[in-house]
């Protein structure tokens, strides 16, 4: 079953030059990913199954379970969108106009992916904490900021900050503005092009970039673990509450929490490479293979 | 197509070529120019910029030998030492097995392909924390994995070589998405050539292959570099988290958060913002350099 192809020549290289190596190399690639990727997934599945289903989905109902995931889905909700808005901005204002520091914008836009996730809830910490700048004040004015929902929402915005901007620039520089001229030309106002011509170019790059942004945004642990304060049932994000539970020894717990978050994985690899496969043409060359 | 780009130079009678007077932006009838750049440097500025400003501030408040003082310490020099030595080893390793998997998803047509292309971004997808727990129980010395590791004396979890395990998962999609592109757009008929002019397999590979590919094993590499530099959820769970031994720079930030040691955590985290900078502009040289030699 194992062929040899050439993507553009006509006649199989290595069928004919390498006979052993091709089976050698598959094999150890398969090794490879069944050991570093396929195994940990299983063992998740295994692991929270491991008493049983009763004890699986008892673990799911349990009432800090519940809040883990109603907390995520807030979380998600509020940064996701408007991390959306501002990639759509970004990538008009980067790939529709020429100015200068258009370089430097771009580097900072990128900026989040080369912090560490510790760093990026550091940060919020210094600002709002207890002894941040604005600590005092906080205090005084009876306003929660860290080790509450809105320290969870600033530290996943500022981790997922460059997702969908980085999805839509390459897009937009391919396209162009050519038909965007041509609406303006024929009369339609700005927001009428944006809406009618813009949107619809990039619309599945959106949902590629939104998809991915999600995926992060729900499953973060670093940067939202320093600004929780790991409270039960109130700041307690789904992947704090499997750290919590791990960390009791409560294996089945652990595991079942972990299975929704690897379930919304797979959901995310899925939804990912049928974008890429039925809509290629419309996503960012890089992201064609 | 990310530079300024210059107006058209003016001629002038005479021959001399001026280039015009460069303005702050250029003409375009597209509107929404200050809507957007607006939007982009607020958002920019409170998310990202106003917080990383605090945070390169706030070291500052226990003076220089305050900031030398932490971070020679032997328990954050050693959290240093263990990151960025573990992250470059395990950035390493992803260089030949990134190609290997590269390589077969690309020259290879077989059953599951897509499947196996498909689950290369598992590490991207995958929360790290459930990673974490994932690795621990597979390497644990109870686990599968770490109880053949045991017998033959190795010990995987809660060692330095877990927190390898686990960079070199979270990093390996890098490396094999920056190769594939290449690999897919790579001129076969320079390596018929070099078969036809007599060339072994390895030497094909070596001298052919290889160099083609550098500047994206390269860019991969370090891509996986800066993420395992500052992975947090994947590594604490394997690591065991002994101090001196296997604990790793960004569990020290948060221990020094727990303590109220703000200006500590503060300076630890421009120390590691500092260093994986450093990294990265040394391994953008090496590769602009390797892409030069490739050109020529």
């Amino acid at each position: 079953m194992i062929d040899a192809v050439a993507p553009g020549a006509s006649r199989p290289l290595f069928r004919i030059v390498l006979p052993g190596i091709a089976p050698l190399m598959l094999l150890a690639s398969a090794a490879a990913m069944a050991g570093l990727i396929l195994l940990p997934l299983g063992v998740v599945f295994q692991e929270a199954l491991a008493k049983g289903l009763m004890p699986y989905l008892a673990a799911l109902k349990e009432t800090d379970a519940i809040a883990a995931v109603k907390l995520t889905l807030l979380v998600a909700a509020i940064s996701v969108p408007l991390n959306a808005v501002f990639g759509v901005a970004a990538a008009w204002t980067i790939t529709k106009f020429e100015f200068r520091g258009k370089s430097v914008l771009l580097t900072l836009i990128d900026l989040p992916f080369s912090i560490s996730p510790v760093v990026s809830g550091l940060v919020w910490v210094l600002l709002f904490g207890a002894q941040g700048i604005f600590g005092t004040w906080l205090i005084d004015h009876d306003v929660k900021i860290i080790f509450a929902t809105p320290g969870l929402v600033l530290a996943t915005i500022l981790v997922t900050f460059p997702f969908v901007a980085r999805e839509l620039i390459p897009l937009m520089q391919e396209q162009g503005s050519d038909e965007e001229a041509a609406a303006l030309t024929l009369g339609a106002s700005g927001f009428t092009t944006f809406w009618r011509v813009t949107l619809p170019n990039i619309k599945w790059a959106l949902l590629y970039g939104v998809l991915l942004c999600n995926a992060r945004a729900m499953g973060e642990f670093g940067a939202v673990s320093v600004v929780s304060g790991h409270i039960r049932g109130l700041t307690n994000t789904l992947p704090l509450h499997v750290e919590v539970l791990y960390n009791d020894y409560d294996s089945v717990g652990a595991f079942a929490a972990a299975s929704i978050l690897a379930g919304l994985g797979i959901i995310t690899l899925v939804l990912k490479t049928v974008l890429e496969w039925r809509h290629s043409g419309e996503l960012s060359a890089s992201r064609k293979h | 197509m990310t530079d300024f780009v210059a107006s058209p130079p003016v001629i002038r009678p005479g021959g001399t070529v001026r280039p015009r007077p460069r303005r702050w932006k250029e003409h375009s009838i597209l509107p929404g120019f200050g809507l957007s750049l607006g939007v982009t440097l607020i958002y920019l500025g409170l998310i990202v910029l106003l917080p990383l400003g605090v945070l390169a501030m706030r070291p500052w408040e226990i003076g220089l030998d305050g900031i030398v003082r932490t971070l020679t310490d032997a328990r954050v020099a050693a959290a240093l030492k263990i990151t960025f030595g573990i992250s470059f080893l395990a950035a390493l390793t992803n260089g030949p097995l990134g190609l290997l998997i590269a390589w077969t998803l690309t020259r290879y047509e077989f059953p599951g392909r897509r499947i196996m292309d498909a689950l290369v971004d598992l590490p991207f997808a995958l929360p790290t924390a459930v990673a974490g727990i994932a690795l621990t129980t597979l390497y644990a010395p109870t686990g599968p994995l770490g109880a053949l590791a045991a017998k033959i004396g190795i010990k995987t979890a809660y060692s330095p070589l877990g927190i390898f395990i686990a960079l070199v998962f979270i990093g390996l999609p890098f490396v094999v998405r920056s190769i594939q592109p290449v690999l897919q757009d790579l001129d076969r008929g320079v390596e018929e050539a070099a078969q036809t002019l007599g060339a072994t397999d390895l030497q094909r590979i070596a001298y052919v292959v290889i160099p083609a590919l550098g500047p994206a094993i390269l860019s991969g590499i370090s891509l996986a570099f800066a993420r395992a530099v500052g992975e947090y959820g994947s590594v604490i769970f394997i690591a065991g988290n002994m101090p001196m031994k296997t604990e790793i720079a960004p569990l020290l930030i948060v221990i020094k958060l727990e303590q109220y040691d703000y200006a500590g955590a503060a300076a630890i985290g421009v120390a590691m913002v500092a260093i994986s900078f450093g990294a990265l502009i040394g391994m953008n040289i090496l590769q602009m350099a390797l892409a030069r030699r490739g050109r020529t």
